[in-house]
């Protein structure tokens, strides 16, 4: 055959790595336009949890319902009464025995009942103030502890105002206890849900979403036609990092937005500051995601290692919902792991209180240096070859 | 390199010495292999699945990193030689949700073709491939052939003097196919060296030279001429045996001298062994009206007899069943079945009778309707319109009862590949109302006849790919149905497998049971009483396979065409046809 074969010789290199690069990120562009669930997850998705987090989910206390057993017809009895009506905090249907209380608990139509004893008045009258019963429900904790101290709280209330009535004025607290709180005055919930969720959306955009596009390039056959063209894997990496990392942002910007205008959330820092420490958390997150996907190579196993991986840390252990305070201590060592815990305060700072840079860059520097370590281990995990 | 290269390597673009790779099974993926690509040459890369033809096409472009040996590219490794090599993996390497333009671009960017370069190419490319009127389509919606084309495309932009194809005639009808290598011949003539795979083993017959290839060994090398010229003579046609055609295969293939037979419509086609006269008529004693002819040797027959023969005509499996006793009801009736999805009509006016005791073979392209008419008569689809029955049970009041009467084997490996073989045979069992005393005996029975034992209990997911084939049918015929529906069932294996598998219907078959066939093999069509063609959801020619081979030769005029012939004749008719009616 050699008689005919014509000579041949190796092609030269001709291609550039920013041009590879930018015919990767134009793909990736493409891609991201045209598949709705990216767009779910980088838009849909955050402004229902939003939604979800700004109005439905409150973990500020509201009226909850009770009943109110009332046994003593006394002009006491009847102001404690109307003091309970009064309050914010209950919705009080007022009976005459404890039998039909008893009932409206089975039903789950109240979740407790206060019993007024019969000779409540006459003792009140005699200067020794008759205990008052508070029955709760303890199917849910936190409502029952919640009910009996705020039922406490507006006792101790009447009983002070009866005091002053009767000239007693001295039996008062001695120190008088005037509270102010900084930064949420209101101390609502949502103030501190909001950057929770910008949170949880730049973990999906940055992790999850960023795992699930790779791993579908192993999946469909595409990343071992990719592998045998000049690219290298650097430009590979550079052309999913930038595209989602700015697809990140943008939710971010979108999130901030929607924060202030429609929830209005005090926006007290600046927009550089929210700049450096949305783009320091996606470094970890993205960091993250790579790795999960070079490493499974599966969209399912990696939807599945993000969500454990990453979601459920930022939702659980970034004191999002839940204190770290109160969590036990091994649990908040692990806390110490989870990247969005140093995001949550530097969140909550540029948003309540403003360019606190002590606080702010500290947190900084250590989203950082996880980000740094997370691409580290992706670089170590992706290499150019189909040898498992 | 520069200037014209002299000595040994004149014209050499890839060259592999003793590649050894090994995944940590029994045996190593590849045992020490040699190869060699020349340019302006097609090389074949040959063999059935699982012999490493892909994980040596993946150390060639260098995703792959041979265990022992030495790759040469031009002259380097094939890192440093990227840009010099272009390869279309086994799924293309497709962005489906990029359109054809889209895919060309990216791929012409990632190999530096220059701005001014891409158009013109992109041009020729489009043209070569006929895609240019898709160029806005998203490669997800192009047709299989097409995005055959597509890929193979993609690996071309930059003209590099190496392309590597994995398997791109697979799974592809026999039409695109042929385009396909019209395609790569035309590559050939600008001084590219091909490296071709495939698991058709008359695609190898097309190439300048062969490396055959079986669990990980070279069996042969060298123009494929070679490997059929060494068995030239010893190939016969057998005919005159009207009806008889199975037994006469049988009694031919328990003969000694006989290594290999197959069914050809109404002729048996035989392999004699080296250092045997080739039989007379008399010496085949077959009948009086027995004729033999030579016949010209295939690649198959080769493969065949590097692989030390086929198996005996005799099937252990047809003995130790049950004799289906005659009936003049067909055993599978379809009548004008119909099956619409949405707008998208999948079958349409599907009609045909096959009587008990033959095989019946349900062919065409990939898309076609051949599935779709699969399972209305599995009873796992319901039709829009028409009826059938199986078996006597008609699919539209008693679909249960039709499943229970016959055995299915489905397309690829549809057993429970984390259970051992063992427990595959016991939920098979199960399934098929098989209880106590007789589901133990149906096991052991085909435990004994396909050999299963030693392997049971292995987990069959990690079955040699002959044992899996083999308990794929022992758990579709435990309960000895009278009706055996089998999809796809050979596609991949090697000669010798699909030569065992074919012997047990056949033997079936004599027994009284009725088969319904899909395949894309055109010589397994050869084995069926009764073929219908299916395509763009229509029925387009019935009958048995020497009509239908007849008739392709009335429409092209071709001496003895073969069944692909014939199905690419018809096909092309129909094509005709329809663009007739279409323009009136």
């Amino acid at each position: 055959m050699s008689d005919e074969a014509l000579p041949i010789e190796a092609a030269q290199p001709q291609g550039t790595p920013i041009r590879r690069l930018l015919a990767l990120m134009a793909k990736e562009y493409a891609q991201i336009r045209r598949d709705p669930s990216t767009f779910v997850i980088a838009f849909a998705m955050p402004m229902l949890l939003l939604f979800l987090f700004g109005y439905a989910v409150s973990l500020d206390p509201r009226a909850t319902k009770i009943a109110l057993v009332v046994q003593d017809e006394s002009a006491e009895a009847a102001r404690l009464t109307q003091a309970y009506a009064r309050s914010p905090y209950f919705h009080v249907r007022v009976l005459r025995s404890v039998q039909p209380a008893r009932d409206l608990m089975m039903k789950d139509e109240i979740r407790g009942f206060i019993v007024l004893p019969p000779d409540f008045g006459v003792a009140m009258a005699r200067g020794r103030p008759r205990p008052i019963q508070v029955v709760t429900d303890g199917t849910q904790p936190n409502q029952a502890t919640f009910i009996s101290s705020y039922a406490e709280g507006v006792r101790a209330n009447w009983a002070m105002s009866e005091m002053e009535a009767r000239g007693l004025r001295n039996i008062g607290p001695p120190i008088d206890v005037s509270q102010r709180v900084w930064f949420n005055p209101g101390l609502q919930s949502r103030f501190f849900l909001v950057p929770g969720s910008i949170a949880i959306v730049m973990t999906m955009i940055g992790t999850l979403l960023t795992a699930l596009v790779v791993a579908r390039e192993w999946e469909r056959g595409t990343m071992e036609a990719l592998m045998a063209t000049p690219m290298r894997m650097t430009e590979f990496i550079a052309s999913k990092v930038l595209p989602y990392f700015l697809l990140g942002l943008a939710s971010m910007a979108l999130c901030t937005l929607i924060a202030v205008v429609m929830f209005g959330l005090p926006f007290r820092g600046s927009i550089l500051a929210l700049l450096l420490i949305a783009s320091a958390f996606l470094l970890p997150a993205l960091g993250l995601g790579l790795f999960i996907s070079a490493t499974t190579k599966n969209q399912f196993v990696a939807s599945q290692m993000a969500l454990f991986a990453s979601f459920l840390p930022t939702f659980l252990l970034s004191g999002f919902i839940f204190e770290i305070a109160s969590m036990p201590w091994p649990i908040q060592a692990l806390t110490y792991a989870v990247p969005a815990r140093y995001l949550i305060p530097a969140l909550q700072t540029v948003f309540m209180a403003g360019d606190v840079w002590a606080i702010i860059l500290p947190n900084v520097g250590i989203m950082l240096l996880f980000g740094f370590f997370f691409f580290f281990l992706c670089f170590r995990a992706t290499r150019r070859s189909l040898d498992a | 390199m520069s200037g014209p290269a002299t000595g040994p390597n004149v014209g050499i673009v890839a060259r592999a010495d003793g590649i050894v790779k090994d995944f940590g099974g029994e045996k190593p993926a590849l045992g020490g292999v040699d190869i060699l690509v020349a340019s302006g040459k097609v090389t074949g890369l040959v063999g059935p699945d699982g012999a490493g033809k892909t994980t040596l096409i993946r150390i060639l472009a260098g995703l792959m990193t041979p265990k022992q040996g030495t790759v040469d590219i031009l002259g380097a490794a094939p890192a440093q030689r990227l840009d010099s090599i272009g390869y279309m993996p086994q799924r293309f390497g497709l962005y489906e949700d990029l359109t054809v333009r889209e895919n060309l671009v990216l791929y012409a960017e990632l190999r530096g073709l220059s701005k001014d370069a891409q158009e013109p190419v992109f041009k020729r490319l489009l043209e070569f491939t006929d895609l240019a009127r898709f160029q806005r389509r998203p490669a997800g919606k192009l047709s299989g052939g097409m995005k055959q084309k597509l890929g193979l495309a993609c690996a071309l932009v930059s003209t590099p003097p190496l392309l590597l194809l994995d398997e791109p005639g697979v799974g592809v009808d026999p039409i695109s196919r042929r385009e396909l290598w019209a395609m790569v011949a035309e590559l050939t003539r600008e001084g590219i060296g091909v490296l071709w795979s495939t698991a058709y083993l008359d695609e190898a017959e097309l190439c300048d030279s062969v490396y055959l290839l079986s669990e990980g060994e070279l069996l042969f090398s060298g123009p494929p001429a070679d490997l059929t010229g060494a068995i030239a003579d010893r190939v016969i046609s057998v005919t005159g045996f009207a009806d008889r055609r199975r037994l006469a295969l049988t009694r031919a293939l328990d003969r000694d001298d006989v290594i290999d037979g197959t069914l050809q419509g109404r002729a048996i086609r035989l392999l004699i062994g080296a250092g045997h006269p080739v039989p007379d008529a008399a010496a085949l004693d077959l009948g009086p009206e027995t004729k033999v002819a030579p016949a010209p040797a295939r690649f198959e027959d080769g493969f065949i007899e590097k692989l030390g023969g086929g198996p005996d005509g005799t099937s252990v499996l047809a003995a130790s069943y049950r004799e289906i006793p005659p009936s003049d009801a067909p055993a599978i009736e379809a009548r004008a079945l119909t099956r619409r999805f949405g707008e998208f009509v999948a079958a349409r006016d599907v009609s045909f009778t096959v009587p008990r005791g033959q095989t019946f073979g349900l062919l065409g392209p990939n898309g076609a309707g051949k599935s779709t008419t699969f399972k209305m008569l599995c009873g796992l689809l319901t039709p829009t319109s028409g009826s059938g029955s199986v078996a006597g049970f008609d699919l539209r009041h008693s679909a249960a009862q039709a499943r229970g009467a016959l055995g299915y084997m489905a397309q690829k490996f549809s057993l429970y590949g984390d259970l051992s073989v063992g427990q595959n045979l016991d939920f098979f069992a199960g399934a098929y109302d098989l209880s106590g005393s007789d589901a133990r005996e149906a096991i052991e029975r085909v435990t004994e006849i396909f050999e299963l034992g030693t392997h049971f209990r292995r987990n069959a997911g990690t079955l040699p790919l002959g044992f899996k084939q083999r308990l794929a049918l022992a758990c579709a015929v435990m309960h000895q149905p009278s009706v055996l529906f089998l999809d796809e069932p050979t596609s991949g294996v090697d000669p010798v497998m699909r030569r065992e598998f074919w012997t047990h219907i056949n033997g079936l078959v004599r027994r009284g049971v009725t088969v319904l066939v899909t395949t894309h093999f055109m010589d397994e069509a050869e084995y069926c009483d009764q073929v219908t063609l299916i395509y763009r959801s229509q029925q387009i020619a019935s009958g048995p396979p020497d009509a239908l081979k007849a008739r392709a030769g009335e429409l092209t005029g071709a001496a003895d065409p073969t069944m692909e012939d014939a199905f690419i004749a018809l096909i092309e008719a129909s094509d005709a046809d329809r663009e007739e009616a279409e323009a009136a």
